[in-house]
């Protein structure tokens, strides 16, 4: 049986989401994992630790935190009111944000990693070369980083197409807005719509799988990361 | 491995031992009831030694858990549908089933004023984000639909709608101000007689089908006795004070 236009929707709403968070992040997290990997300031620790919190936190917690701070009354949502943003729960850009906090180790970590598999060699060898940092970072760690990159990517695509605690708590559920796939099965299994639900999830349930195979075949030697 | 297998067997042991004291209660309990319920609960317990083991969502998702096996004893719907069927069903014990609130649906805004008391702010359309509770699953949900249907403004509104998963949902969005105007219980708004803050129009009742709230005693509470408590309980006159404190009809 064919998917419904607004199981479709979901499906395209879904990738753009996540299309969006791993651009995004890609910008974002490459910095604070080459700080990461690089530092020997006393704050490693703690903002080591910020970035991982995600992974332990509820869903809930951070849709919570979220939906109060994006709120009228809260300081990001008195902040984009202020720059005529109007308000972030439910809108797609709502969304954006909440991922791109909820996905952060899922970028941070691997590239965080391939940075500090480089060790400080080649970063040496490129400055006695007269390479600037930046050059140097460019030309040298860049590419040497590239498989942490993909695993990144990667993960951080699909992490974001998983998402459901934090979605349901700052979405308000509209259609081709905020209705990813997710809360569309969430929705057909509540309504009792079983075989649609079967239809959507089976999607995710070999989309996720196939995505975590490739990752895996092509990564013969776990050293690689 | 073996230490493991000796804790798990331990905590198997003390949840069978847990889940045969007949004295305690699962309940399922429609999200609008929550606060009355806790009032309920706390005096059935003081009065009678049972045990309230409580939980709160959407009735058309306990009706799905409850097909499915979840270990519900009884359920306090938000509509008399889901009641119905699950006796038809074999589910819920026949006979078991009464009303034991009747509903109020409310248009609120956490806003002093914006709100009017023919609700005539919703053809105004001076706010951005409407919040209903799902309509597919929640009882206050469809009942908004309809009122919305009844005063033409449905396709005027429905741009604007945000959907919370069940009526509790739809109150937080309201209340944390992220939506200016929600349809939500009475019940939820309603403290000592009056609405505690913000603005509301009570929509009246013969703009929705009535909101017959009714209980039932699933199958798997069939022989617990204080199940029949709680039911006995329910048409009580302080519970049924209770339940009218919080804008309930009986």
């Amino acid at each position: 049986m064919p998917l419904s236009d607004s199981d479709l929707q979901s499906i395209w709403l879904t990738l753009r989401l996540a299309t969006v968070v791993t651009t995004i992040l890609l910008f974002l997290g490459t910095p604070v994992a080459w700080w990461l990997a690089r530092t020997r300031s006393r704050w490693k620790g703690p903002i080591g630790a910020v970035v991982a919190l995600p992974l332990v936190l509820p869903p809930s917690v951070l849709g919570f935190y979220l939906l109060v701070a994006m709120g009228p009354h809260g300081p990001v949502g008195q902040l984009t009111q202020a720059l005529g943003l109007g308000l972030l729960p439910f809108t797609f850009w709502g969304l954006v944000v909440a991922s791109v906090f909820y996905s952060l180790p899922f970028m941070v970590q691997p590239v965080q990693n391939a940075f500090e598999a480089i060790g400080d060699r080649p970063l040496e060898v490129a400055a006695t070369l007269r390479a600037s940092p930046l050059d140097a970072f460019f030309s040298v760690a860049l590419p040497l980083a590239a498989p942490g990159f993909l695993t990144a990517g990667i993960l951080t695509f699909a992490h974001t197409v998983g998402e459901f605690g934090v979605v349901l708590m700052i979405g308000g559920n509209i259609p081709g807005v905020t209705r990813v796939a997710s809360v569309q099965i969430y929705d057909h299994v509540e309504a009792m719509e079983y075989s649609d639900a079967h239809r959507l999830a089976a999607i995710l349930l070999i989309f996720s799988f196939l995505v975590l195979l490739a990752l895996y075949l092509w990564r013969p030697n776990p050293k690689n990361t | 491995m073996k230490p493991l297998v000796k804790l798990s067997f331990a905590f198997a042991l003390v949840a069978a031992v847990v889940g045969a004291r007949a004295d305690e209660v699962q309940v399922a309990v429609a999200a609008n009831f929550t606060a009355p319920m806790k009032e309920i609960a706390a005096a059935f317990e003081k009065e009678t030694g049972h045990k309230v083991q409580a939980a709160y969502g959407a009735t058309g998702k306990f009706y799905a858990q409850i097909a499915n096996g979840a270990p519900f004893e009884a359920l306090l719907a938000a509509d008399d549908a889901t009641p119905t069927k699950l006796v038809a069903q074999g589910l819920a014990v026949k006979g078991t089933q009464f009303t034991y609130a009747i509903g109020t649906l409310v248009l609120w805004s956490t806003k002093p004023g914006f709100v009017d008391d023919q609700g005539k702010v919703l053809a105004k359309g001076t706010f951005e984000k409407l919040a209903i509770a799902n309509p597919k699953t929640a009882p206050y949900g469809a009942a908004a639909m309809q009122v919305l249907t009844g005063l033409k403004l449905l396709d005027q509104v429905s741009p604007k709608f945000v959907t919370g998963e069940n009526i509790a949902q739809a109150f937080q969005f309201v209340s944390t101000g992220n939506a200016q105007l929600g349809f939500v219980a009475l019940s939820q708004v309603m403290k000592d007689g009056k609405i505690a803050d913000g603005s509301a129009w009570i929509v009246p009742g013969k703009l929705h089908k009535s909101i017959r709230q009714d209980a039932v005693v699933l199958t798997k509470g069939k022989d617990n006795p204080a199940v029949a408590a709680l039911m006995a309980y329910l048409k009580g006159k302080q519970a049924q004070a209770i339940i009218q404190a919080y804008g309930y009809q009986i």
